[in-house]
């Protein structure tokens, strides 16, 4: 279908070219005429061509729908997502219908009412009583979607300190993700950027009591029907925590704690089982195969198959590689959740076998850390 | 001083006004025609770089890391070595794109055009209120123009933070090497530029409020002067609030202040910036931001409302009405800001409150497009090449406006916020839209600026050709948005879960390299009628308003005897009360003559 619009396009493209060459003949220079007014000829075929393009629009949108519809996130995997896409799915509803009656007005006028010479039109200056009909139906309209929006919003953003919830935090960098996970007491500890120090790569205050139970991890595990609520920070520049399957998203601030809860209801598992999501992936992979194909016949290696998997991306511009700052997000059941986390040594613990082995050499081993770590980014900002 | 006097100190220095050198006529004019037609090749300059780079940065997103001649020969090794083009430098393209189509594009060259030609000419004054100040805008606008063109060649590479600027990553060389020399010449430029921008919108203001000419009330002022002055005001409330935030950012770069920065960990090291919020500049930033779009936007109304009711032969339908909306939509804009940044970490309470006062912003602009297609209504349509371009224009500014109910409403922007989506919906509702406006205005007045007419079919050409390719470009560009793909990544081939996109991307850039190409037969119909184009009439649209009445040679002073004096409104087309199909503004109201309009 790509490929006949491609050729669509060339045609269209051809006939510019002939116009052009005949346009050549028609130039003259020099003396006074209208010539290059549009004359009734010139409204007609224009009409038309006003009319063809009301064609093209319609055509050109309902073969995006079919084309490129299924492409589109569905199946929110948290529970707010559900409320989110409902009301997109109302506001579709009524930009379509906006849309789809506008588009026909405009060039349906622009073709029907195409001039004609002795032809005059009709003197219509005002009224106020359209006037206050296309302002007052837009309001209502607006009205109503600001209030169920405004009630989304309100259920969304606002977490009740009361509710149980699990508190996360995700930690961003140039350009990679780190979560931290608050332990038994479902508290944080303090951290501050100036703390940051060999394997405490997170700047957390070590002496807080509250920073005792806290998990550090690279890899982001949730337990599915369990709210989870994320605290954000960022060490350098601003990124943005967008987790598109579960219709989330928060900036993180340096210098500043940012929040948002979400509730998955969907494992991993079970997300990719979904049979759009099957679909999807069979679709990815056969595109990939394709690829893999190209790529070996050039004495490259072959992509991987992909499975799906939730992700965290970065969407806020935070330098060179942000196109790949990502990290694996796995919706677990409540029981694997617990078994993974427990299988992790907390903080505390890693800083201290990471200093046993060589306590008297704690200043240097900070030092090769931190080069390691300025080395890593720097290689990557050359990629 | 009154109007009649500033008229006659005028007068008078228009008979003393006879030894133009090439310096004084061409260069350093004092004469808003001329000025008109600077800011207008400055920004067709500027407008070919700003495509040029857009085309080049969609052929690294169609074919991702692919090695491309074009490439070399146009960015050369330190872009794109070997023909690839590097990941930095690819963000670095995106930023001057946008800071060029934005600023000095859509902003200065748009209104610098034809706010500097249309308002003295359809006002019925000598010139602007400043000659001189007019001359000083337009050449810090050159200047700033120099300036960030010139970045484009420093060794570290241009601003690459985004056109947004957002610091740490502007303020901090070692987060995106471009945040380096190539961002202190970036804040040069725009500083200056805003120093032009501002001088240009007060001339405007003034010239607006004091020299109309007689019989020129401000409710016979045509469309497009209500949108110049508008677009003055809000220019004038609004960019002095973002010049303030690049010297704070400059501060923050050069002398270690901390107004947006703090507690930074970087490159291995622990700066010492506290207190400050990035969130704050994110706010200053909007504060200009979102005016900005309507500061782009209005003035291509402003020239469509005039090209529609010339070309309809009708009234623009329901003048007042659309004062008003432009009114409304100009306060409104100014309360909108916090729309681009309800995740942006600052309290949720704020994004309920934009997110009403944007949607509230839907319905003047509903209101102005209802407008549009009942003044089509039983028309008598010369389709023209500009008539084309503002129907063009209403069209893309209704499919671009109704994605921002989406956008505008905080929760439904939580998931499509900094995607393609965004990117789809903001090039049709300003970019396009605002493009087409100016193609508009360039097709109608260029009679008036160089005295011969375009070449109308091929005008048409390109018409048509960029509307279906913006239409090819941008619809698509929904449905990635829709699929969760961010924009501004350099490419998407880290993410298997994006590779059913691709194709959507070599789509994309397949439309927009045609479209593209294709505006170089405007650029060849505007430079070869500057001078073999066909010889114009005096009023060749057969309009109303008074530019029309001035003669075809330029002279300074506009007029060569006395001002015309104006009796009716502007938009008297097919009066029952006339033979003609226009009665323009200075014929007298025959005896007994009714006002037929509101």
């Amino acid at each position: 279908m790509t490929s006949l619009f491609v050729i669509i396009v060339l045609g269209l493209l051809a006939i510019a070219i002939w116009q052009l060459t005949k346009m050549f003949d028609l130039t003259q220079v020099g003396d006074v005429d209208n010539s290059q007014i549009a004359n009734d000829g010139d409204n007609n075929t224009q009409g038309y061509l006003m009319f063809g393009f009301l064609a093209f629009i319609y055509i050109f949108s309902i073969f995006g729908l079919f084309k490129w519809g299924p492409l589109v996130l569905h199946t929110p995997a948290s529970k707010h997502g559900a409320e989110v896409d409902n009301l997109m799915n109302v506001t579709w509803i009524l930009i379509f219908t906006v849309q789809a009656i506008t588009q026909v007005l405009l060039h349906f006028f622009a073709f029907k009412y195409r001039g004609k010479k002795d032809q005059k039109a009709l003197f219509f200056s005002d009224s106020t009583k359209l006037e206050v009909i296309w302002s007052g139906i837009p309001a209502v309209v607006l009205a109503i979607l600001i209030l169920f929006g405004l009630y989304a919003w309100t259920n969304i953003m606002f977490v009740d300190k009361n509710e149980d919830t699990i508190v996360i935090e995700v930690y961003a960098q140039q350009f990679k993700w780190t979560a931290r996970y608050s332990g038994a007491d479902n508290v944080l500890g303090k951290a501050n950027v100036r703390l940051i120090e060999g394997v405490n790569t997170l700047g957390v205050d070590l002496s807080d009591p509250n920073a005792q139970d806290d998990i550090v991890v690279s890899e982001l595990h949730i337990p599915k029907g369990k709210k989870i609520h994320f605290k954000f920070r960022s060490q350098d520049v601003l990124h943005s925590a967008y987790f598109p399957y579960f219709r989330a998203q928060m900036n993180c601030v340096p210098g500043m704690v940012t929040e948002f809860a979400f509730e998955p209801v969907y494992t991993s598992a079970e997300y990719r089982a979904l049979p759009y999501m099957v679909e999807k992936v069979a679709n990815i992979n056969s595109i990939r195969a394709k690829k893999s194909i190209e790529l070996v016949a050039n004495g490259e290696t072959a992509l991987d198959p992909y499975t799906f998997d939730f992700l965290l991306l970065c969407n806020k511009i935070c330098g060179a590689s942000h196109y790949n700052m990502q990290m694996k997000v796995i919706v677990d059941t409540p029981e694997d959740y617990k078994k993974w986390l427990n299988d992790k040594p907390t903080l505390v613990q890693e800083v201290k076998t990471a200093n046993a082995p060589k306590p008297l050499e704690g200043g240097t081993g900070v030092d090769s850390t931190k080069a390691k770590d300025s080395s890593a980014i720097a290689k990557m900002a050359m990629k | 001083m009154s109007a009649e006097g500033l008229d006659h100190a005028q007068d008078h220095e228009h008979e003393h006004h006879h030894k133009d050198t090439f310096i004084t006529k061409y260069i350093f004019s004092i004469d808003h025609k001329m000025i008109a037609k600077q800011y207008l090749l400055t920004g067709i300059f500027m407008g070919i770089i700003g495509v040029v780079i857009s085309l080049l940065f969609r052929l690294q997103l169609a074919w991702p890391e692919q090695s491309f001649k074009i490439f070399s020969i146009i960015l050369g090794d330190s872009y794109a070595p070997n023909g690839v083009m590097l990941n930095d430098r690819y963000l670095a393209l995106v930023t001057i794109h946008g800071t060029i189509m934005v600023f000095f594009v859509l902003t200065a060259a748009l209104s610098g055009t034809f706010s500097n030609l249309l308002i003295p000419l359809q006002l019925g004054a000598r010139d602007m209120a400043s000659g001189f100040l007019n001359m000083i805008s337009y050449w810090l606008f050159f200047l700033s123009s120099v300036i960030m063109i010139s970045s484009l060649f420093i060794e570290s590479g241009p601003a690459s933070a985004g056109w947004t600027i957002y610091p740490p990553l502007s303020a901090l060389p070692q987060a995106i090497p471009g945040s380096g020399a190539g961002m202190t010449l970036w804040l040069v430029s725009m500083a200056i530029f805003i120093a032009a921008s501002l001088m240009g919108s007060l001339n405007y203001i003034v010239t607006v409020i004091n020299l109309r000419t007689k019989g020129m009330s401000l409710t016979r002022m045509p469309l497009t002067i209500w949108a110049f002055f508008v677009t003055a005001i809000i220019g004038v409330i609004s960019f002095p609030v973002l010049l303030s935030a690049a010297l704070l950012l400059i501060f923050d770069r050069s002398f270690g202040t901390s107004f947006f920065l703090s507690d930074i960990y970087i490159a291995g090291e622990v700066l010492h910036y506290q207190g400050g919020s990035p969130v704050l500049f994110e706010h200053l930033f909007w504060f200009l931001g979102h005016p900005e779009v309507y500061i782009i936007l209005l003035p291509a109304l402003g020239i469509t409302s005039e090209v529609i009711a010339t070309n309809s032969r009708k009234p623009i339908f329901g003048y007042r009405a659309m004062i008003m909306s432009i009114l409304a939509i100009a306060f409104l804009s100014t309360i909108v800001w916090g729309h681009h940044m309800f995740i942006s970490g600052m309290n949720p309470f704020l994004g309920s409150v934009f997110t009403f006062t944007t949607l509230l912003i839907a319905i003047p602009s509903a209101v102005k497009a209802f407008n549009y297609i009942t003044t089509l209504w039983k028309g008598n349509l010369q389709l023209n090449p500009a008539m084309l371009f503002s129907i063009g224009l209403v069209s893309t500014f209704i499919t671009g406006g109704l994605t921002g109910i989406i956008l505008g409403d905080s929760t439904l922007d939580i998931n499509v916020h900094d995607t393609y989506f965004v990117v789809a919906h903001f090039h049709l509702v300003m970019g396009i839209s605002a493009l087409y406006g100016m193609f508009a205005g360039i097709y109608h007045w260029f009679p008036k600026m160089f005295g011969r007419m375009l070449n109308k079919n091929l005008g048409y050409v390109h018409f048509w050709v960029t509307a279906v390719c913006a239409y090819g470009v941008f619809f698509p560009m929904h449905f990635i948005g829709l699929a969760g793909l961010p924009r501004r990544y350099y490419t998407n081939t880290n993410f298997p879960l994006f590779d059913d996109l691709q194709n959507v991307n070599v789509l994309i850039t397949v439309f927009a390299l045609i479209g593209g190409a294709f505006q170089l037969v405007f650029l060849y119909n505007f430079f070869s009628s500057i001078f073999y184009g066909k010889r114009t009439v005096q009023n060749p649209w057969r309009s109303n308003t008074l530019e029309w009445t001035t003669p075809v040679e330029h002279i300074h002073g506009n007029w060569p005897g006395e001002i015309p004096e104006v009796h009716r409104w502007p938009y008297d087309y097919s009066n029952p009360a006339h033979d003609e199909d226009f009665v323009p503004q200075n014929v007298p109201m025959k005896e007994g003559e009714e006002v037929l309009h509101h």
